[in-house]
């Protein structure tokens, strides 16, 4: 199975995340978007890794992984709280600190 | 003669998981319902474990189904059912033109980065072959790994995920801005309300009970034959689910007339 495939694939991944982040209000649904991209990155580093036949890729994307439990970690409990203020998850709706 | 198999068994999760993945991510970006995205996520999450199988990465295989579908993505449904499950977006456009732009530059980037990956790209992969087995596998591999060139890494990630369950806790804690209220309170509450309003301090009145119905949709009958309006949930008569208190007495009235006249003792006009 020749990598360019796997990475072809990653690079999809990685622009329908970004297209999702762009194009959503919600910012649960957002906030997946930032998963899938994370995830299509690490999809990279495992080929790289097969690539170039060092484990050096999967310990990177260990790396991702934990970095994404805590920043969703925080990330939810930021989006609990300004639902608590602000009773809604729309990302246009937490706009005071907009001059 | 040495068999060269036509199909790897890599390239057959391939091919069959990654028009799955493409969907599943349109899907996620595109449902209405932020659940259905949520879903489709894990979808995309358990295809994905299985092409890092196919690609010899069995611990990263086992961590992302335990860590990524069966935690943080259980965390993210969790915190779907604490903000509401049904809200959905909102199609106001803040920036004039924002979505269908931003669909355009999602594309364009698409393009360059599948094009400059796709060129990228040349000669054979080396294989996991030997890297897998110099330590006796693919987790002793890792773990050589990380307790020794990236031992100061791991560390710092654990200081991390102290930080964020840390951060979270704050997040998630609510100052008490005034003291909670004891027994003795609420009771002098209820009394102070009947005094001033002649509210009544005891429990409201229960239901009605009539011989052929009693459920919590029927008003009690109050000694004057009038109904008890405290004596069904307001949410139940906001319904219109509650029945007619003189409905259900009218059927025991007329038994109880025609009873009373079986017995009344015969008179002497009726006799004649």
């Amino acid at each position: 199975m020749s990598p360019t495939s796997y990475l072809v694939l990653s690079a999809l991944l990685f622009t329908i995340g970004t297209i999702g982040f762009m194009i959503r209000r919600n910012a649960i649904v957002a906030f997946m978007c930032v998963e899938l991209m994370l995830n299509a990155a690490n999809l990279a580093l495992v080929t790289f890794s097969r690539m170039h036949g060092t484990l050096d890729g999967q310990i990177a994307a260990f790396f991702v992984m934990v970095v994404a439990a805590a920043e969703v970690v925080i990330g939810l409990a930021i989006i609990v709280t300004i639902f608590r203020t602000r009773r809604s998850a729309s990302v246009d709706d937490a706009n005071l600190l907009k001059f | 003669m040495t068999v060269v198999p036509l199909v790897t068994g890599a390239a057959v999760a391939f091919w069959l998981l990654a028009p799955v993945m493409i969907l599943g991510a349109l899907g996620m970006i595109l449902a209405r319902k932020p659940v259905h995205s949520a879903l489709c996520l894990a979808t995309v999450m358990i295809s994905l474990a299985v092409q890092y199988a196919a690609q010899g990465a069995p611990f990263l295989f086992a961590v992302q189904i335990i860590v990524y579908t069966g935690a943080i993505l259980m965390l993210f449904l969790f915190v779907l059912m604490l903000v509401g499950v049904d809200i959905a977006d909102s199609f106001v456009e803040t920036i004039k033109a924002q979505r269908p732009l931003a669909a355009l530059a999602g594309l364009g980037f698409g393009c360059l980065l599948v094009f400059a990956v796709g060129n990228a790209i040349t000669g054979k992969p080396v294989g996991l072959g030997t890297a897998n087995t110099e330590n006796g596998g693919n987790v002793q591999g890792l773990a050589a790994l990380i307790f020794h060139r990236y031992v100061f890494a791991f560390e710092a990630t654990s200081a991390l995920l102290i930080t964020a369950a840390v951060g979270a806790m704050v997040l998630a804690h609510l100052e008490r801005l005034w003291p909670k209220r004891s027994q003795t309170d609420l009771s002098q509450d209820r009394m102070r309300r009947y005094a001033e309003t002649g509210q009544h301090p005891g429990p409201l009145p229960t239901p009605g009970v009539f011989a052929r119905h009693n459920a919590v949709d029927t008003p009690a009958l109050l000694p004057d034959g009038s109904t008890s309006d405290l004596s069904v949930s307001a949410t139940l008569r906001a319904r219109g689910a509650i029945l007619d208190s003189h409905d259900l007495v009218r059927p025991i009235d007329q038994a109880v007339r025609a009873v009373d006249r079986q017995d009344k003792p015969v008179t002497t006009e009726e006799q004649s």
